[in-house]
């Protein structure tokens, strides 16, 4: 006769599994870098095209030695985390306060509607070059990218999140006693608060991908102007070192943002596991 | 005493964009007397719920005019607790701040008041949990608990129990009672925790189920098929208190419901009737 113990099985071997799957990422990480070296060191891969690990990665932390001081890795970061997150400040500011108003303000939404479908249609990067022929290739160019980016995405998820918005949260608060502002500030922002919530990781890369691509195409400083400038010289080892760089920023940035967001869902459902 | 609630000669028109506009109720005159339970039973789509939406002045009548607590209703009415049929809670609230925010519309901060309401409806343990983290009836509390923390004296109730298991179910029809009429001595409200006047309390409850309607009411309505009008009244002389469980047994309630089951059955087959033309 078996009995369902279910008060002990669950825990043990989920965390089992869990750490099981976390060696088999770290062995598929571990085999990608290790072929491109091993084919790298066979002469394979081409270095001079395709660089490989045991080059670029001394040359970050060259870098880093470098020290302070015009041009130093350092400046770059600060310079591009500054456009990203201007440009996404910003957008996200922007894209609350027009989505808020269009949502609440039916004719305003429809005048605009047909003029932002149209400015949505345009891949904003080749909108890069009119922003450096406008803002010249300071700072304000690469944040006018990254705002128009990050603008749409937080726009679309406000204008959505208030206009279907549950009428019975909005009807219950009405009867509770709540004036036109209540409203807003009780059921209407946090609605759309936890949209832009969820669309904050996505609109954050886009922010942070402006930035290095405007970068890329007319700058003076920044991680896309570095590579740029290893592209002119032929030298594949300091975009490959570049590129690294800049996934490493974006994936402490998501898991800075991940963090965030969690902070900010407690009162959603969690999905069990 | 004038009526609690009244309704005279009211119709209401809906006009949905881009479709035909169409009559949910008309010709409806209801007169609630104070301290009333009043119950109202129809097939769906006869415009119940429209009636709710008359009285709390969330919508304004076509035709008609609606009175409340003396006095006609221009606009949203937030003399009246209103339980919805669906979730109200805010969901990035928990409980306590959720059962705090009519007192803090009106400008009060009382959080011992909206914490003994909340104790009052069984959820001491669930004050500081968010609407997802409780069961359907709980949830159905502590929206009883929002609605009467400010002690009105009509209460407006939208199927309230309908997503609700058959147990879970019970349980809150004899709490209601409760809540609406401790004691059970009859017509006398009050006794909430806090309750300065001695007005009883006023509910008009829309139901589509009509044991329900018998077992909590002093009075039941039966409406026709759309558009709603009213097709017969029940006053129901069941003694109270009542225990909303047994007294389906009690062969007055039968009786009773046999009666108004004959009205009804003809709304809901007309109105299944005209689905199945529709759809």
């Amino acid at each position: 006769m078996s009995t369902l113990d279910l008060t002990a099985t669950t825990a043990v071997p989920l965390t089992r599994r869990t750490w099981f799957i976390r060696t088999i990422q770290l062995a598929v990480i571990a085999f990608f870098i290790g072929a491109w070296e091993v084919l790298g060191q066979a002469g394979i891969l081409d270095k001079f095209y395709y660089s490989r690990p045991s080059l670029f990665v001394p040359r970050i932390g060259g870098w880093f030695a470098e020290g302070l001081g015009q041009g130093s890795i350092y400046r770059d970061i600060g310079i591009t985390l500054l456009e990203t997150i201007l440009g996404f400040v910003i957008g996200t500011l922007l894209g609350v306060a027009i989505g808020y108003l269009f949502a609440r303000n039916e004719l305003l939404g429809k005048a605009f509607d047909p003029l932002l479908s149209m400015f949505n249609a345009i891949p904003r990067l080749v909108l890069a070059p009119v922003f450096i022929l406008a803002f010249g290739i300071d700072l304000q160019s690469k944040v006018a990218l990254g705002v128009t980016l990050v603008f749409f995405i937080v726009f679309f998820a406000t204008f959505t999140a208030i206009r279907d918005v549950d009428q019975t949260l909005v009807d219950n608060v009405r009867v509770l006693g709540a004036r036109r502002r209540d409203v807003t500030s009780q059921v209407l922002l946090p609605a759309a608060f936890s949209a832009i919530v969820a669309s904050l990781r996505t609109s954050a890369g886009f922010a942070f991908a402006g930035a290095v691509v405007a970068e890329y195409i007319g700058s003076n400083a920044g991680l896309g102007r570095r590579i740029a400038t290893a592209e002119a010289f032929f030298d594949s080892t300091g975009v490959f070192g570049g590129i690294v760089l800049i996934a490493a920023l974006a994936l402490l940035l998501d898991a800075g943002l991940q963090l965030a967001e969690g902070a900010f869902s407690r009162w959603k459902p969690r999905r069990e596991h | 005493m004038a009526p609690a609630i009244s309704l005279r000669d009211v119709a209401k028109v809906y006009r949905p964009p881009r479709k035909r506009p169409y009559l949910a109720i008309e010709h409806v005159d209801l007169d609630i007397p104070t301290g009333r339970f009043v119950s109202v039973v129809g097939p769906s789509g006869c415009g119940k719920s429209t009636l709710l939406g008359l009285v709390s002045g969330l919508l304004p009548p076509t035709v008609g005019e609606v009175t409340l607590l003396g006095s006609r209703v221009t606009g949203v009415r937030t003399d009246v607790g209103f339980i919805f049929q669906r979730d109200a809670l805010l969901p990035w609230r928990t409980v306590r701040e959720n059962v705090e925010l009519p007192l803090r519309f009106r400008g009060e901060r009382d959080p011992a008041r909206a914490k003994e309401w909340i104790v009052r409806v069984g959820l001491g343990p669930f004050i500081d949990n968010y609407p997802h983290e409780l069961s359907g009836g709980m949830r159905k509390r502590a929206q009883l608990a929002q609605s009467l923390v400010r002690d009105p004296s009509v209460l407006l109730m939208d199927e309230p129990f309908s997503a609700l298991d058959v147990q879970t179910r019970n349980l809150m029809e004899n709490e209601l009672l409760n809540v609406w009429n401790p004691g059970g001595s009859s017509g006398a409200g009050g006794g909430a925790p806090g309750r300065e006047a001695t007005v009883p309390r006023t509910v008009l409850f829309i139901t589509h189920d009509l044991e329900e309607a018998i077992a909590l009411s002093d009075e039941i309505v039966v409406m026709t098929a759309g558009p709603g009008t009213i097709k017969a009244r029940y006053p129901v002389a069941l003694p109270r208190p009542r225990n909303v469980t047994e007294i389906r047994f009690a062969p007055e309630f039968v009786a009773l419901y046999e009666r108004a089951w004959a009205d009804l059955r003809d709304e809901v087959a007309r109105s299944y009737k005209r689905s199945l033309e529709a759809g």
